[in-house]
């Protein structure tokens, strides 16, 4: 069953809808959200939703439960390429709660909360942007991580990333949902504006295992990895010094030492290396920099170091 | 006068960026004037090069306070403005939202720290703010409620309002915000408009920031009397929102005292002209903001009235 569970009069003939689709079978009233497309540039979870539900379709007799797919929560960026909002230029991921009495998009915020919120588990699916690639993973802060980190294990993932809460973050969908009592778990996986089918097929098999997990699939599932967990280890960010375009030599997923080679920074009109970059501390690269131009402070990898004292597991 | 570079950052193929502060008078750090940081910001900009203009006189004819320093700095993203982008062009990040900024982060995290690092210390600061939608504002000035806050020191500006704004989660990384969090007392101005250039308005904005260095002591100028200011609370003031969506014409001016009832402005449909709705206040008041776009969606702002 398709639902249109909130929608905006746009001003020249047309509606703005958020659609969901409630696949359901069985008696039980578990019920799994999974949710994505808050930002247009993101496209790994368009293709996980239709992997999930034309499963689902196939196999809906293994299914004692409800599977909402809520595939565009901005469907309007999605539809032009852009990361954000398009009318506004506003990141629709700092606009939760949003407000029943607020302006367009804070009411269709509140609409999209107030339907999620009373499923078992959410499941809210980013990409990263285009300038970044990201290794499956899944991101919590420090407060929700006793509730969610069981989760997040179940859901085949190489990594769960417990971060420091910032209050910025209070404006998003997922802390929004944690705060009400709904278990949500954000996924980072893949780069902006690419299909990754790998990372789909590995998050697919993840979400089988949560629903089985949660009682509500009793059909066939695969095995699925030990996430490492970031607790205990710190993060070390590489960031450019120079500006030019980035050629990295460490691949994503590599294990490398402080002050390894991992790529540099050239100029093309001098035929210069401006910057030689080095790996910050030892530890696996789990993001690496896609987007070749950068700035003073761009962003090229993100390294994770091995436990205090301990050998990378 | 000093023109002095704040803050440089290479790019990959443009003209190094030069983030550029005037310096005016000598001594105690006590007010920095934060033009536009975003690349629509023009307006913002523009008062900012009019205040250049007023405190170059001024300081010629000896009229800036002993031990009193100025700064003005009109314009941080000027490499957006000159591409028609808003936000910093290659990754759409908001400078305003990324201070107190952080030397060893992203890049518009840097440009925030190098600002801040700069304009950090002074006895006051005064951004020229602008509003994510389009529209115009009655010229105002606001100050977060972060508990750190004088709001009386707002009527020294002689604007009609001084409005109190609970900052929300998102606030916390505005440079406004981070101003008063380090002993900076913040304002920001609104000079109603953004895209373009409103001679009147800036008139305004110029002579209410004169008034308020003024007022501290920290210039003495001659200035038209102002207003005597209303200090209100922004949970307090009337948002009007579009019940829907077409062609949309206001029928009121801000500024103007509206009374319970009164038609501000109509929408109409877009294919066939009729009227779809009419915008009546619900309260009374003046009218602090309206809506400047031809088209509107539904559950627009599209006024907003200090009751």
């Amino acid at each position: 069953m398709i639902e249109t569970i909130a929608t905006a009069a746009l001003a020249v003939n047309e509606n703005m809808n958020i659609q969901k689709r409630r696949i359901g079978n069985g008696k039980s009233k578990r019920r799994l959200s999974l949710v994505t497309g808050t930002h247009g540039d993101e496209l790994e979870g368009q293709y996980l939703a239709y992997m999930i539900g034309s499963y689902l379709d196939e196999n809906i007799g293994s299914l004692d439960g409800i599977v909402d797919i809520y595939p565009a929560l901005n469907p309007m960026g999605i539809d032009s390429i852009t990361r954000g909002v398009p009318m506004f230029d506003l990141d629709m991921n700092r606009v939760f709660p949003g407000s029943k009495d607020g302006t367009m998009i804070e009411t269709l915020c509140a609409s999209i909360v107030d339907d999620i919120a009373g499923s078992d588990v959410c499941v809210d699916i980013h990409s990263s942007n285009i300038f970044l690639k990201e290794i499956p993973q899944i991101r919590m802060s420090v407060p929700t991580a006793p509730t969610l980190l069981p989760y997040a294990k179940m859901m085949n993932v190489d990594f769960v990333w417990i971060h420091e809460s910032a209050t910025v973050l209070e404006s998003t969908l997922a802390h929004t949902l944690n705060t009400r009592g709904t278990k949500t778990l954000v996924v980072e996986m893949g780069v902006g504006m690419r299909i990754t089918k790998e990372y789909c097929q590995q998050l697919f098999d993840g979400i089988l295992n949560l629903m089985k997990e949660l009682g509500m699939w009793h059909g066939e599932t695969a095995h699925v990895r030990e996430p490492i967990v970031s607790e205990g280890r710190e993060v070390g960010f590489v960031n450019s010094d120079a500006a030019g375009i980035f050629v990295p030599c460490a691949d994503f997923g590599d294990t490398v030492n402080k002050g390894d080679h991992i790529g540099d920074v050239v100029d093309p009109l001098t035929s210069q290396v401006v910057e030689k970059v080095e790996a910050v501390c030892n530890g696996m690269i789990f993001t690496l920099r896609e987007y070749p131009v950068v700035y003073g402070g761009s962003l090229l990898a993100r390294i994770l170091q091995p436990c205090e004292g301990g050998e990378e597991e | 006068m000093k023109r002095k570079v704040l803050f440089s950052m290479k790019s990959p193929y443009r003209e190094q960026l030069d983030v550029i502060g005037f310096r005016f008078g000598h001594g105690k750090k006590s007010a920095a004037i934060v033009g536009a940081m975003r690349g629509n910001e023009v307006q913002q900009m523009y008062v900012c090069s009019r205040m250049v203009q007023e405190l170059k006189k001024l300081e010629a004819k000896g009229r800036i306070a002993e031990d009193c320093e100025i700064m003005v700095i009109p314009c941080v993203n000027y490499y957006s403005m000159n591409i028609g982008k808003r936000f910093w062009a290659m990754d759409n990040t908001d400078i305003n939202r990324m201070f107190p900024g952080y030397d060893q982060g992203e890049t518009t995290q840097r440009i925030a720290d190098g600002l801040f690092s700069k304009i950090q210390g002074y006895e006051y600061g005064i951004q020229l703010a602008s509003f994510y939608q389009v529209g115009n504002f009655l010229p105002h000035v606001k100050m977060m409620d972060t508990g750190f806050m004088q709001p009386d020191l707002m009527k020294d500006f002689g604007l009609q309002f001084g409005i109190l704004r609970k900052p929300r989660p998102y606030d916390t990384t505005t440079l406004n915000y981070n101003w008063q969090v380090w002993e900076t007392k913040a304002f920001s101005v609104y000079a109603n408009a953004t895209d373009d250039i409103d001679e009147n308005a800036a008139d305004e904005a110029v002579y209410a920031i004169l008034r308020f260095l003024d007022k501290r002591g920290i210039i003495s100028a001659n200035t038209p009397p102002g207003y005597i200011t209303k200090i209100i609370d922004e949970s307090k003031t009337m948002q009007i929102r579009s019940e829907a969506s077409g062609i949309f014409k206001s029928l009121i001016d801000i500024g103007k005292r509206v009374e319970h009832g009164d038609v501000l402005g109509v929408i109409s449909d877009p294919f066939e002209g009729e009227g779809v709705s009419e915008i009546r206040t619900p309260v009374s008041g003046t009218v602090y903001f309206e809506y400047h776009d031809p088209l509107i969606n539904s559950n627009t702002v599209c006024f907003k009235i200090i009751k």
